[in-house]
């Protein structure tokens, strides 16, 4: 298999396990053993994935991607050696960046959840030709993505990260905005929306939101 | 061969370039610690001495002819040494660097830019041993200072290649000839043909050969073994008998873990009894025992028995990487009556003693870890069925040139139909313009002889001014369209031979194309064979070398040019004594017995006047004292240090040799790659040199790397023999570890189709409708489809998400 293999789900599942750091190792960039360009893959789902990181509050810096050849030995234990003095730097996961651990378990199952979703977006809006390096991360660090990653997938974790909240119980709409960080307006106008589609219904007696 | 002069055997601390090989490797004297012998400690300024016992002038006690690959090994050396301890003071004591091999040039670079690496070329000699700290001095001159004497704290000799010690009873015993130096006499045309008919050879007994060279020689002569043997092929194989499988599907998982010391490679850092107890303590294990080699056909046979006797049915075997020994373990599995694909290994070699020996505790939690994750994994591995593909028993070679012609005409002489496709309208490729070889083989006699017994053979087919217009299938069954004089076949193969050939590189440097005095090399080999009157009125001649190539745009060097330069400038000496000849070069590559030519156009006076790569040669148009037009070529001579002026009638450029357009075209359509320069990429430098990452698709020639006809020849056996142990066989083993479709989740978006390099994905009618489906045999088992399917429909067998979410799961059970 392929460093392309490495899936979002995978390295989401790392964190919601509680590791402190992911690291993917592939061949180097144009010189793919199955000749597929499947590092490129690797790249995409790296930079996209620290953006979502960094969307529900993890340090990117949790997740680190390098390419080498087989002969690069040293190379390896250089990077292996800095990445663990970083993550130990950066503390155990959650607590370096102050969230609480169950509040951080939702966030990632959240985003966990919509994995399927940010695939079909992915494929379709965020995947650009192969080329170098470069230009992946100028893509991804573009005004251009940005407003496409918020139209697209952050839409949508919101959505999953209210259900997700939902499901330890009923909430209103303040409760939740405090939770999110985010205006009641803003979380008035994703419960309608997810009450339409029928996944979470108003109950007028306890004035609060549940799931449908 | 040492001679006492450079004080090996004297002092402690002056060691061979083997010795020192095995001072790096881990199961040398010092466990791979790098140690001098004089006081065990880490040397830290050290020295290699190149061409020790080879190039020399006097070959009392030495040989005369160059060695080929100490330049190279001497760079591994300092490479692995800077990785052993990045403070190290590497020094190469060298004369030419000859780094000729593919990709070496990037190679020598990559030496050369570390820091604290030195390479000086200059001739050496040992000065003396510092009786206290048992430093060795060497002395040595540079063009600033002079003379100089410097202390090291371990100097390497880089020795070269002998023939082997007893080469000549070897040769009676076979009745073969020998040729001065010991080696080998073989065909000018067949490198490993020896005088003896049915006598062949492969590797450094025809004179000092790098690895890859050695092997194809080896897969060559395999094939030509194959051409006198084919009527008795697969008399005396037997087909290996294996138990029944157990169905084991509706069974709990039992698995069994073989814990591996490796020797002590892996015991001396883990505690391997402590990871047997502990692998006892993990779900689904219901045995676990340790193993001094779980490799060993012992241990292999202890593992199938214990397996049948505790009625395991998943293994777990902790050793090494699976690089190396999975098709082993897969074997044991097989004879234990178990599906092959229940196995998984834990890697606590490489991935854990070999990289944490120092840190023994932690090592052997880390061990724990892998086994857990794996036992994890094995838990839900399925049993996966490998397929049996017919064979189609044709070969298509594509190109005509020397490559195509030998490997075609080996094919078909071991009865398998071949079709051979050139785009020119004749066949021959870039000898037709090659006349003869520095060995002194009349190139055009040869390759008439061979184009006619390729026409002549009943088995060959043959399409000229052809083109190749689509090809599809896979190992064993190829399908291939190819457009001939305006009608187009189809033709059905079970292999591929590549041999697309190379072209010469167009120059724009030095006045060509803009003076008629300015030529190729390859047009003045054109002008010698043709006494061509400007030619023979010449009274000097200069060739300038690595024009085009060992540059930023084509960072890699030609190969031939060097000898090809000293081969025109000895049949120029031939014609006219008197000419003046100068060859102004950057490091002459004249590698193995090409030396004695070298040395031969010395002798003659041709003059040879290195320049350095950021001060290139200039040549401009002259008039000399004598009122003659000359082209006047400028170079720094570094040894006096100044500025000559050369007046030439003729300028001859050693021009690069640059990958062709048809292999690009065969890139496309064969979904083969290569390497940055643009020459085909083998599946393995070492192991797999003639053939692709793709199965069933060889390669051979000029296409894979520059090299001379006797080479070319060697690769192109090679190939041949390499298709033979395909198209010998009746059908071959496809991987069962490839995607799947679960039509049900299938939702038809096709992001698998569009991430499949290979083609193995397509829309198919189900009952359930369309849906993606794969054809097993094209799947290379990367994974792409399986993340990019948005349902999880396409599972990637052997390597599910389910299998790694477990062994994510496992990885933190522990902590």
């Amino acid at each position: 298999m392929c460093t392309g293999r490495v899936d979002l789900s995978f390295v989401l599942r790392a964190f919601s396990n509680g590791m402190d750091g992911v690291f993917l190792g592939g061949c180097k960039y144009n010189d793919c053993n199955y000749g597929t360009q499947g590092n490129y893959h690797a790249l995409n789902m790296v930079l996209l994935c620290k953006k979502i990181m960094e969307h529900i509050g993890l340090n990117p810096d949790r997740l680190r991607i390098e390419t080498m050849s087989s002969a690069d030995g040293n190379l390896f234990a250089e990077i292996m050696t800095d990445f663990g003095k970083q993550v130990k730097e950066l503390g155990p996961l959650g607590k370096g960046e102050g969230i609480d651990d169950l509040v951080l378990k939702s966030r990632i199952q959240a985003a966990a959840d919509i994995v399927p979703y940010i695939r079909l977006v992915e494929r379709e809006r965020m995947r650009i030709p192969v080329q170098s390096q470069e230009v992946y991360h100028n893509f991804f660090s573009s005004d251009e993505f940005a407003k496409l990653f918020k139209e697209t997938v952050i839409e949508k974790l919101v959505d999953s990260q209210i259900i997700s909240l939902l499901r330890e119980g009923p909430q209103t709409t303040g409760e939740i905005a405090k939770v999110l960080d985010l205006t009641p307006s803003e979380v008035s106008r994703h419960l309608n929306s997810s009450s339409r589609q029928g996944l979470v219904r108003y109950e007028e007696g306890r004035k609060c939101f549940a799931l449908a | 061969m040492l001679r006492n002069d450079y004080g090996y055997g004297k002092f402690k601390n002056v060691v061979s370039s083997l010795d020192y090989e095995r001072i790096l490797s881990p199961s040398g004297a010092y466990e791979g610690e790098i140690l001098r012998a004089s006081d065990k400690k880490h040397p830290h300024k050290i020295a290699w001495i190149q061409c020790v016992g080879s190039r020399q002038v006097n070959p009392a006690g030495g040989n005369s002819y160059c060695s080929a690959v100490c330049c190279s090994y001497a760079q591994k050396q300092v490479i692995l040494t800077k990785e052993h301890d990045a403070e190290a003071e590497c020094t190469i004591f060298h004369n030419d660097v000859r780094s000729h091999n593919k990709d070496l040039e990037r190679y020598f670079q990559k030496a050369e830019q570390l820091p604290g690496v030195r390479f000086i070329r200059s001739y050496v000699s040992i000065g003396k041993e510092i009786p206290e700290s048992k430093n060795v001095t060497i002395r040595y001159s540079t063009p600033d200072d002079g003379v100089k004497e410097e202390e090291f704290d371990m100097v390497v000799l880089s020795i070269g290649l002998n023939p082997p010690a007893n080469y000549q009873a070897l040769a009676d015993k076979f009745g073969i000839e020998l040729n001065s130096h010991g080696f080998c006499k073989t065909s000018l045309s067949n490198p490993m043909e020896a005088s003896k008919p049915g006598v062949f050879v492969s590797g450094s007994f025809q004179g000092p050969t790098d690895i890859p060279e050695s092997v194809y020689t080896a897969s060559g002569a395999g094939s030509q073994c194959g051409e006198l043997l084919d009527y008795r092929r697969g008399k005396l194989s037997k087909e290996r008998i294996y138990p029944p499988e157990r169905d084991v599907s509706l069974e709990e998982p039992k698995v069994g873990v073989f814990v591996c010391h490796c020797g002590a490679n892996i015991s001396r850092v883990v505690n391997v009894p402590s990871a047997v107890e502990y692998a006892l303590t993990l779900p689904n294990v219901v045995y676990a025992q340790e193993q001094l080699f779980s490799c060993a056909t012992n241990s292999a046979k202890e593992i199938a028995d214990m397996a049948k006797e505790k009625g395991l049915n998943r293994l777990v075997i902790a050793a090494c990487s699976i690089r190396t020994l999975e098709p082993l373990f897969r074997d044991t599995l097989r004879e234990a009556g178990i599906n092959q694909y229940y196995l998984d290994m834990a890697n606590i070699r490489e991935h854990c003693s070999w990289v944490h020996s120092k840190e023994k505790e932690e090592a052997t939690h880390k061990a724990k870890d892998l086994i857990r994750m794996s036992v994890a994994r094995s838990s839900q591995l399925k049993p996966l069925q490998e397929f049996a593909l017919n064979v189609n028993k044709t070969a298509l070679v594509v190109g005509g040139g020397v490559a195509g012609l030998t490997s075609a005409l080996s094919v078909a002489n071991q009865g398998h139909e071949v079709y051979l496709v050139e785009k020119d309208t004749d066949l021959g490729g870039m000898a037709r313009r090659i006349h003869y070889t520095l060995e002194g083989l009349d190139v055009q006699e040869y390759l008439h002889d061979v184009i006619r017994r390729v026409y002549q053979h009943p088995l060959i087919r043959v399409y000229t001014e052809a083109a190749i217009t689509e090809t599809g299938g896979f190992v064993g069954n190829f399908i291939t369209k190819v457009k001939a004089q305006g009608r187009v076949t189809e033709i059905k193969h079970g292999a591929t031979i590549l041999a697309t050939g190379a072209e010469v590189y167009q120059p724009i440097e030095y006045l060509y194309g803009k003076d008629d005095r300015v030529i190729t090399h390859l047009e003045l080999e054109e002008q010698i064979v043709k006494r061509e009157e400007s030619l023979l009125k010449t009274r000097s001649l200069v060739m300038i070398q690595c024009v085009g190539c060992r540059n930023e745009d084509r960072n890699y060097c030609s190969r031939i040019c060097c000898s090809e330069s000293i081969k025109n400038a000895l049949k120029l000496k031939e014609l006219n004594t008197q000419m003046d000849i100068y060859i102004l070069f950057r490091d002459m590559r004249t590698y193995g017995l090409k030396e004695d030519y070298y040395r031969e156009a010395a002798g003659k006076d041709v003059r040879f006047i290195r320049y350095e790569a950021q001060d290139q040669p200039q040549v401009e148009e002259a008039v000399d004292e004598d009122g003659r037009n000359v082209l006047r070529i400028s170079v720094t001579d570094l040894i006096l240090g100044k500025k000559l002026e050369i007046d030439a009638d003729k300028l001859a450029l050693a021009v690069a040799v640059i990958p062709s357009a048809g292999s690009q075209e065969a890139v496309d359509l064969f979904k083969v790659t290569t390497n940055q320069d643009g020459f085909f990429k083998e599946a393995h430098v070492k192991l797999r040199p003639v053939e692709f990452a793709v199965d069933g698709v060889y390669l051979c020639g000029m296409a894979h790397y520059p090299k001379h006809i006797a080479e070319t020849i060697s690769q192109s056996y090679a190939a041949a023999g390499r298709a033979l142990t395909l198209l010998s066989r009746d059908s071959v083993v496809a991987s069962g570890a490839v995607a799947e479709v679960n039509g049900n989740d299938c939702i038809s978006c096709g992001a698998c189709i569009t991430a499949c390099s290979y083609g193995a994905i397509e829309f198919v009618m189900t009952p359930q409708g369309r849906k993606a489906g794969v054809n097993p045999p094209l799947c290379k088992g990367d994974g792409l489809c399986n993340t990019v399917c948005p349902t999880g429909a396409i599972q990637l067998k052997n390597f599910t998400d389910e299998q790694i979410l477990s062994q994510i799961d496992a990885a933190v059970a522990g902590l």
